[in-house]
C-alpha cells in the first residue's frame, strides 16, 4: 500500500496514457466495423470473406500481431501507433461480427414498415436499423473495450509505456505492490469504462430500460414497473 | 518483403534445431502448457457449466465470473502469480494463469450450449419420460456441443496467445525467439518467431473449426439455420475475449 501512496503521480500518469491509447483504440475500431458490418450484412457475397478475415486477424496472438503487422506494412513495432493498430484489429473483429448479428436482429416486418411509409435506404438505416440494432451492439462494445483495455498492456513488450509498464518494472525490482496496484488499475479501468457504456445505453435506447433480463424474470419484473409509472 | 527472407532464412537454419532452444522444444513446450492448462480448467469449468445449463441456476454468477475476467489483464496475473509463488515456481506460477484464464470461456461454451436448446426440445423429452440424467445425456449434452466446442476453441486459442508472452518470464515457448529478439534487435529471429505463432493459432483454430462444425448433429443441420437471433444471442454472450 506505502507503494501505491507514494507512487500516485505514477500510476495516475500512467493510467490516463492506458486510456488515453485505449479510448482512441475503441472509437477508430467501432467508426471502422460500422461500415465493414454493413457492408457484411447487406451484401451476402462480402460476408464470409469479411467475417472469416477479420476473425483470422482475431486468432493471431498480440504479440504475434504487433510484430507482423509493422514487418509488412513496414513501419516501426516500437511505436505506439502500433499498439493502437492492434487494438484497432482486435476490436474490429469483435464488433463486425456485433454490427453483422445486430442488423439481423431486426425484424423484418418493422424494415419493411419503415420502407413502406417511405423511408429511403440511408434513412432507415441511420433512424430504424442502426437504433434497433443498438442492444446486440452495445453487448459487442462492452465486450471489446473491456478486452483492449486489458489488453493494451501488451504494449510493454514492444515498449510501449502504459499500465503494463507496472508489470515490467514491478517484475524486476520484485514489489507485488506495484504489480497488484497495475492489475487492479486497469480492472478498475474496464469496468468504470463498461458502466459508462452501460449507462450511455439506458440514455440512447430508453426502450431497452423497460423489462431486461430474460424469460421468466422479465413478466415479473414488468409488472411492478408499470404500476409505479 | 526482406525482412520476410531473413525471418526465413533464421527459420530454416540448421542451427534452430540444436540446443536447449530448439524450435522443436519450444513448439512442444508451448503446446505442452496450453493442452494441460485447458485439460486441467475444463475439468472445473465444463461441468459446472453443464450444472448451471441443465438447472439454469447460478447464471448470474457466471455471466459476472466471464466479465470480470475479461478486465484482467493476463499478462499482469502472470507477473503477480510468479512474484507471489516465487521465480522459482515460474511454470506452476503460470499454468495457473492459463487455467484461470481458460475457465470463463470454458463456462460460457457449456451453459450457453445447453441454454441455447428450444426449451419445448427439452419438454419434449421429459413429457416423454426421460430422467433427467437421460435428458442432459441424450438431448442437452448432443445438441450444446457446437457452442461448448466453440468454447474449447476460444480457451484454447486465448492460451497460446497468453503462453507467447510468458517468455517474458522465462517458460520457454514460441514466445521466446521474439522476447529474447527485441532488446537484441534481432528482428529476423523476431519476426520468424512471430510467424511460427501466428502459424500454431491459425493451424489450430482451424482445427478446432472443423471440430466445431463435426460437433453439430446431424439431425440439427438443416434447423438451425432458420433461428438466426438465438444463434447469435449464444454467440455472442460466449464471445471469447483476446486477453493476451
Amino acid at each position: 500500500m506505502t507503494w501505491v501512496l507514494d507512487n500516485l503521480d505514477l500510476v495516475l500518469s500512467l493510467a490516463a496514457v492506458h486510456l488515453r491509447q485505449s479510448a482512441v483504440a475503441i472509437v477508430l475500431g467501432f467508426l471502422l466495423a460500422l461500415p465493414l458490418g454493413w457492408l457484411a450484412w447487406r451484401f451476402r457475397l462480402l460476408r464470409g470473406p469479411l467475417v472469416l478475415g477479420t476473425g483470422l486477424l482475431y486468432t493471431i496472438p498480440s504479440l504475434a500481431l504487433l510484430i507482423l503487422m509493422p514487418a509488412a506494412l513496414g513501419y516501426s513495432a516500437i511505436s505506439e501507433t502500433n499498439l493502437v493498430a492492434a487494438l484497432v484489429i482486435y476490436a474490429v473483429a469483435i464488433l463486425v461480427r456485433s454490427v453483422v448479428d445486430g442488423l439481423d436482429s431486426v425484424d423484418p416486418a418493422v424494415r419493411q414498415a419503415a420502407t413502406a411509409i417511405g423511408y429511403g435506404a440511408a434513412r432507415r438505416f441511420w433512424t430504424v436499423e442502426l437504433p434497433l440494432s443498438g442492444p446486440v451492439l452495445l453487448a459487442g462494445l462492452r465486450v471489446a473495450a473491456v478486452s483492449t483495455i486489458s489488453l493494451a498492456t501488451v504494449g510493454i513488450l514492444i515498449g510501449v509505456t502504459n499500465l503494463g509498464y507496472l508489470f515490467e518494472n514491478g517484475l524486476q525490482r520484485r514489489i507485488v505492490a506495484e504489480v497488484l496496484a497495475g492489475v487492479t488499475a486497469v480492472v478498475v479501468i474496464a469496468l468504470v469504462v463498461d458502466l459508462l457504456l452501460v449507462l450511455a445505453g439506458r440514455v440512447l435506447m430508453p426502450w431497452t430500460r423497460a423489462g431486461r433480463g430474460t424469460g421468466r424474470t422479465r413478466a415479473r419484473a414488468a409488472l411492478p414497473v408499470r404500476t409505479a409509472a | 518483403m526482406n525482412l520476410f527472407g531473413e525471418a526465413i532464412a533464421w527459420l530454416t537454419d540448421p542451427a534452430r534445431l540444436e540446443g536447449s532452444y530448439a524450435l522443436p522444444t519450444l513448439l512442444a513446450q508451448h503446446v505442452g502448457y496450453t493442452v494441460v492448462s485447458v485439460l486441467v480448467a475444463a475439468v472445473v469449468a465444463i461441468p459446472a457449466g453443464w450444472l448451471i445449463g441443465h438447472t439454469g441456476r447460478g447464471r448470474e454468477v457466471a455471466v459476472a465470473i466471464a466479465g470480470a475476467a475479461r478486465a484482467v489483464p493476463s499478462f499482469g496475473l502472470l507477473v503477480l502469480l510468479v512474484l507471489l509463488l516465487g521465480v522459482l515456481r515460474i511454470p506452476e506460477a503460470a499454468v495457473v494463469t492459463f487455467v484461470l484464464l481458460a475457465i470463463p470461456s470454458l463456462l460460457a461454451g457449456a451453459y450457453t450450449g445447453i441454454e441455447a436448446i428450444d426449451r419445448a426440445v427439452v419438454d419434449a423429452a421429459r413429457a416423454m419420460g426421460m430422467t433427467e440424467r437421460q435428458i442432459f445425456w441424450r438431448v442437452e449434452l448432443p445438441l450444446g456441443l457446437p457452442l461448448l466446442v466453440g468454447g474449447i476453441r476460444s480457451a484454447v486459442l486465448q492460451v497460446i496467445a497468453t503462453v507467447t508472452i510468458a517468455a517474458y518470464v522465462n517458460l520457454g515457448g514460441l514466445g521466446w525467439p521474439i522476447i529474447q529478439g527485441i532488446p537484441l534487435r534481432r528482428f529476423d529471429q523476431v519476426l520468424g518467431g512471430a510467424l511460427l505463432v501466428a502459424a500454431l493459432a491459425l493451424v489450430v483454430d482451424l482445427l478446432l473449426a472443423l471440430a466445431q462444425r463435426a460437433a453439430v448433429p446431424a439431425g440439427v443441420r438443416v434447423h438451425r439455420a432458420t433461428r438466426p437471433a438465438r444463434r447469435a444471442a449464444a454467440r455472442s454472450e460466449a464471445a471469447a475475449s483476446p486477453s493476451a
